[in-house]
């Protein structure tokens, strides 16, 4: 009876425990969701109250050839920093893995450095070094004697595109050879001993037992990675001075919702967008976890 | 003799690759702080490489034009109580998850996880129209308070809760007419401090750096939070290079200090949080 009676009280007090979690959640995340939605069926201006359109966000959307460019932007910036972001973490991870390196702990220590780095200073710190014929990096040209050099880095769509992705391999891989190797810590090393044993090489042991084995981990890198790239903003907005420039080609979706929203206040077509990159974020992200389960069962 | 050179040429080009990686990461900081050290005149004019004697200068010029300390401060407003928030109700969260059984708790902690995964910057225009109408523009609450839903704390500690506190110990402190929220108070938190410090690190560092959240709720100036003085200072404030760029230094020497310090406890940090 007694017991009864203290379960029943412990019960009660968890609700208590979780209760400030959920108040703000609700207020803070989940609101701001569901207003963000209902908004991108209305047109809002941020001073008059907002009136209800209909589906003309959406047809806008489905017809704005900015809408879809930013797509493919952000896109491009995150598959062109993605794979060699995976490559390299992997190279890394099985360097420090199968063998002795001195100053291992420091060399992964410094690789992580840049991701602990606000974005927005980065971004800026880039613009800095490469923008100008009189800037630091065409300084550095001119005197290794790089023919052609200065260069208007800044006028180049592909190079400004291949900078951003750069940076954000530079700010990335860092921690991503940190996952990867925290994932195959969890391995049990005797699989390893029977492998060598038959006689398998260090190359065959990391493609054939290693990535395999962390595939959970590889994953969730993946899925992470996009929904955090796909939203990329803080670097391109402050390397282009929020323009995206030249023409367009590192203007994201993010910072499209910016400009539509804050710039030119249109709130409620801002908010179909960011409806519309949510869609986009959900299906690349099903996407990627379907096909890479389906790899994990077919190797089973 | 030809194994022996080929095992040694094969070490050579990994450290190689290692050093190599190590440079990148690095030059662009030490670029930085050299040219936060020269005139602006010698930085378009020439290659520098090595420090100049300009620091001051750039200093006086760069407080002339902008408050970067009031930026830092606003920065440290937000940062330090969000962080408090995030650990302390992070672990308390956690505690009622681990702890205590209810109807809904799995449903509940689904949620949890569930809002891990949640695209924040897409909902930014819901946010904007949140804070103007509970009147929180230009305020660091909106900034503040999220720290009391902090996901990510609430699954790391979950587990470290589950595993590290038995309930033996809860029995006791009950027993002895412990209330409740004494125990997790004077029990459970001391025990998962060392958690609680871990994941207290990363959250500062996401709140030091968050830049979309306070670019659209700080209208005044003197609110402006480190990185969206950073973002306005190219031409808005400055045009003095040697100014701007020791502006960017100061808002990243200090976290390359800390790191320097204390990489080892963020990395297993780091390593300890992604094996859940």
């Amino acid at each position: 009876m007694i017991k009864a009676k203290k379960q029943r009280n412990k019960g009660y007090y968890g609700y208590l425990f979780i209760m400030p979690f959920f108040i703000i959640f609700a207020v803070f995340e989940l609101y701001p969701i569901a207003y963000t939605f209902y908004l991108s069926f209305h047109k809002w201006d941020g001073l008059m109250p907002s009136t209800y359109t209909g589906l003309n966000n959406f047809n806008r959307l489905i017809h704005d050839k900015i809408f879809f460019l930013t797509i493919k932007n952000t896109f491009r910036i995150w598959i062109c920093n993605f794979i060699p972001q995976m490559l390299v973490a992997m190279i890394l991870s099985a360097l420090f893995t199968f063998n002795k390196i001195r100053g291992m702990s420091f060399f992964r220590a410094v690789y992580y450095l840049p991701n602990l780095i606000t974005a927005a200073s980065v971004g800026l710190l880039f613009n800095l070094l490469f923008n100008g014929d009189k800037s630091v990096i065409n300084h550095i040209l001119i005197a290794l004697g790089v023919k052609g050099a200065p260069f208007n880095f800044f006028q180049n769509k592909v190079f400004v595109s291949g900078l951003v992705s750069y940076i954000q391999w530079w700010m990335w891989f860092g921690y991503t050879t940190i996952i990867v190797m925290a994932g195959i810590t969890t391995i049990d090393s005797s699989v390893y001993d029977a492998a060598l044993v038959d006689g398998a090489t260090k190359f065959q042991t990391y493609r054939y037992i290693t990535l395999p084995l962390i595939r959970k981990t590889i994953i969730y890198l993946t899925i992470t990675s996009i929904i955090g790239g796909m939203q990329l903003f803080d670097v391109p907005a402050t390397m282009t001075n929020g323009s995206g420039d030249p023409m367009k080609s590192v203007l994201t979706t993010s910072m499209y919702i910016y400009n539509q929203g804050f710039k030119s206040h249109n709130y409620g077509y801002a908010s179909m967008v960011s409806v519309g990159l949510f869609l986009i974020i959900a299906v690349l992200s099903i996407f990627a976890l379907q096909t890479m389960q389906k790899k994990e069962s077919e190797n089973d | 003799m030809t194994d022996k050179f080929k095992s040694y040429f094969s070490k050579i080009s990994l450290y190689l690759f290692l050093v190599i990686l190590l440079l990148l990461s690095l030059i662009p900081f030490y670029l930085m702080i050299i040219n936060g050290t020269h005139k602006s005149f010698d930085i378009v004019t020439k290659l520098n490489l090595f420090p100049g004697h300009n620091l001051s200068e750039n200093y006086e010029t760069l407080q002339s034009h902008v408050n970067i300390w009031q930026g830092f401060l606003n920065s440290l407003c937000i940062a330090v109580p969000f962080t408090i928030l995030s650990g302390y109700f992070g672990a308390l969260t956690a505690y009622g998850f681990a702890k205590y059984h209810f109807p809904g708790e799995k449903i509940l902690f689904s949620i949890v996880l569930a809002s891990m995964m949640l695209p924040p910057q897409l909902s930014i225009i819901g946010f904007y129209q949140l804070n103007l109408k509970l009147k929180l523009l230009n305020s660091y609450f909106p900034f503040i308070l999220p720290g009391i839903a902090n996901a990510t704390t609430v699954f790391f500690m979950r587990g470290m809760i589950e595993q590290g506190i038995p309930d033996s110990i809860m029995e006791a402190a009950r027993l002895e007419g412990c209330s409740e929220f004494k125990i997790f108070n004077r029990i459970v938190l001391p025990c998962v401090m060392p958690g609680v410090a871990t994941m207290c690190i990363f959250n500062f560092v996401s709140c030091w750096n968050n830049y979309l959240g306070p670019l659209i709720i700080m209208t005044e100036s003197k609110k402006y939070t480190l990185p969206v003085m950073i973002a306005m200072i190219k031409g808005l404030y400055l045009s003095n290079y040697g100014a701007m760029y020791l502006a960017i230094a100061i808002s990243i020497v200090p976290i390359i200090i800390v790191y320097a310090f204390c990489s080892k406890f963020i990395i297993n940090g780091l390593t300890a949080g992604s094996e859940k």
